[in-house]
């Protein structure tokens, strides 16, 4: 018998397990489970000592949910350098385009999450306009700190408009801010643009400012929600975290306490940011926070300040370029709360139900974390 | 009155240096006959061995007769000087100026340095740190060929734990030191060539790492 990688044994298992989850067809709770068992039977009949594989307890509650009113899916942090420098981030990006136009039925509209480009050049912001072309669903676009910090945002705005911007959608008011300003640290150092941006991109050097909304983009936000009836369900998007996370990496956000002000009078309020490349849940006050994945590369958790609702997920296989990185979705219920799936390429799906949030943990506690940081 | 004492100390060979920080050496005249030189460690005297060439085996005695030489040439330049060996009559704690000796208790040879000698090893062990730092920010100096650098994945060396080396690397299938994952990272995420083992980059590189987990508790094998 030919010699398999372990790589190889668990794409196999993989096929023929959802091949089974296809022929059943429309799948009862009962369905799901039988198939749950039957996938831990195969685990321990091969003796494997975690049964990790494909038990889709997840997806068995979820059966139980409510259908949500609608759908976003999201792509976020695709760090694309043009073609002949990397073409392994091209790769994970087109990747991600293609889990979302798979999806049936289709999302009402697709978030990229910001850091469309690793060093905010020109030739990379058009690389990744045309690759996001390809959705199927509309797209709604942010900015992160490495698509502006070149040319302090004048291509990036040239191709996808203004950073900040606000829309109603089934009863959602949905708002993207700019929440990647930074104070001029470049200045007085007599930095070229280069510079500013090689610093804004680099989590470890402690040369560079904060990111922030800035005064000029909380007044924006005051006037846009000033006739927001509090009831009404609203989603923020922010590149960066809109809490204060940990420092040293610029996961952070300088004026986040005030930001939350704002947005404290209204019932229902979800904060859906990139930046942090990891699987991320916080809620402060009425605000629950979900952290998007990165399709480039993902972060390893900061040494200090994880939410405590935090479950991490598992450290990356070095060894694959894709694991700890993937896409997701949003799935917005009738309240307007989200319940958020993470997409973990080579991994089950993880779904954080909104609930898991809005009880502070108490309920719908999401699979643990089997290999957490070191 | 009282000769003018000079302490020599025993020149040990200076370590690998770091680039654009080589510390002065005593420039040895060259035999016109490819002979070899052999310079004394006061920086300026030296001789020329007839009929040894340089990389030549030398029995003791030639040795002997060499350094007997290069003493008597020391003495004949510094007729009023006392050739003492700094190890063998240390100045007294205080003695020198802004210097403090430490532990008194038990005194000896090897444990006799002071603060200012401390200071100047973590200079040098900082140094090296420092140098790691800047290769594992740089892609270039990694010799990467698609501009990821070591701390897009890992800011401040974090997930590298170098404490649970050795250990057996399952994707290896074989033990690995932290340096075999520093290459693995070079190959493959980084599209760069491997370092040799006594590399000064892989030195530097594990030198940055190690200094990041200070404190942190060896573990080795963990998973």
């Amino acid at each position: 018998m030919a010699h398999k990688s372990i790589e190889t044994k668990h794409y196999e298992e993989r096929a023929s397990f959802f091949d089974d989850l296809t022929r059943m067809g429309q799948l009862s709770r009962r369905g799901f489970l039988h198939i749950a068992g039957v996938s831990a039977g195969i685990a321990a009949a091969k003796g494997l000592i975690v049964p990790q594989s494909f038990q889709l307890i997840e997806i068995a509650q979820a059966a139980e949910t409510a259908t949500p009113a609608f759908t976003i899916a999201y792509v976020s942090d695709t760090h694309l350098y043009t073609r002949n420098v990397n073409d392994r981030f091209i790769r994970s990006a087109v990747k991600a385009v293609e889990d979302v136009n798979a999806l049936d039925p289709q999302p009402d509209f697709v978030l990229f999450g910001g850091d469309l480009a690793q060093l905010g050049r020109r030739e990379e912001l058009d690389l990744g306009a045309q690759i996001l072309k390809d959705l199927k669903a509309p797209v709604k676009m942010m900015v992160g700190e490495h698509d502006w910090f070149l040319d302090m945002g004048e291509h990036w705005q040239a191709l996808f408009g203004p950073p900040q911007y606000s829309f109603d959608h089934k009863g959602v008011h949905f708002v993207t801010l700019m929440s990647v300003q930074e104070k001029d640290f470049w200045t007085a150092r007599g930095m070229t643009p280069e510079e500013r941006m090689h610093t804004v991109a680099g989590l470890d050097n402690g040369i560079q400012s904060r990111f922030e909304v800035g005064p000029d983009g909380r007044q924006w936000l005051q006037n846009d929600l000033a006739g927001v009836d509090k009831a009404t369900p609203i989603v923020i998007f922010s590149h960066s975290p809109l809490y204060k996370y940990y420092r040293n990496w610029n996961f952070w956000t300088e004026d986040a306490d005030e930001v939350q002000a704002i947005l404290s009078k209204f019932d229902t309020v979800s904060v859906i940011h990139g930046h942090t490349h990891q699987l991320l849940l916080n809620h402060i006050g009425n605000i629950d926070f979900y952290g998007l994945l990165s399709t480039a590369w993902p972060w390893p958790y900061a040494p200090e300040g994880l939410p405590k609702l935090t479950v991490q997920m598992n450290r990356a296989d070095p060894f694959n370029a894709f694991d700890g990185c993937g896409d997701g979705q949003l799935n917005v219920l009738a309240s307007g709360m989200i319940d958020k799936v993470y997409n973990l390429w080579n991994r089950n799906p993880v779904t954080v139900r909104a609930s898991y949030l809005s009880s502070s943990g108490a309920k719908d506690r999401p699979p643990a974390t089997t290999l957490s940081s070191y | 009155m009282r000769p003018s004492q000079l302490a020599l100390a025993l020149c040990l060979a200076a370590g690998p240096a770091l680039a654009g920080n080589d510390p002065p050496r005593h420039q040895l005249p060259v035999s016109p006959d490819g002979n070899l030189v052999v310079g004394l460690c006061d920086g300026e005297t030296s001789i020329e061995v007839k009929g040894v060439k340089p990389g030549d085996q030398l029995t003791r005695e030639q040795g002997q007769a060499i350094a007997d030489t290069l003493m008597k040439e020391w003495r004949s330049k510094h007729p009023d000087a006392e050739w003492v060996v700094a190890a063998a009559e240390p100045p007294a704690p205080g003695q020198l100026p802004g210097v403090k000796a430490l532990g008194q208790d038990q005194f000896q040879t090897y444990g006799a340095f002071t603060e200012r000698d401390q200071q100047i090893w973590k200079e040098s062990t900082d140094r090296l740190v420092a140098e790691g730092k800047r290769i594992f920010h740089d892609d270039k100096a990694l010799g990467g060929t698609n501009a990821v650098s070591c701390d897009m994945c890992h800011p401040d060396g974090s997930n590298t734990h170098p404490e649970t080396y050795p250990k057996f690397q399952v994707q290896l299938g074989r033990v690995a030191l932290l340096r075999d994952m520093i290459n693995w990272c070079i190959e493959n995420p980084v599209r760069g060539k491997p370092f040799a083992d006594d590399d000064p980059r892989l030195k530097a590189l594990e030198a940055y790492i190690l200094a990041q987990r200070k404190g942190v508790a060896l573990d080795y094998g963990k998973h």
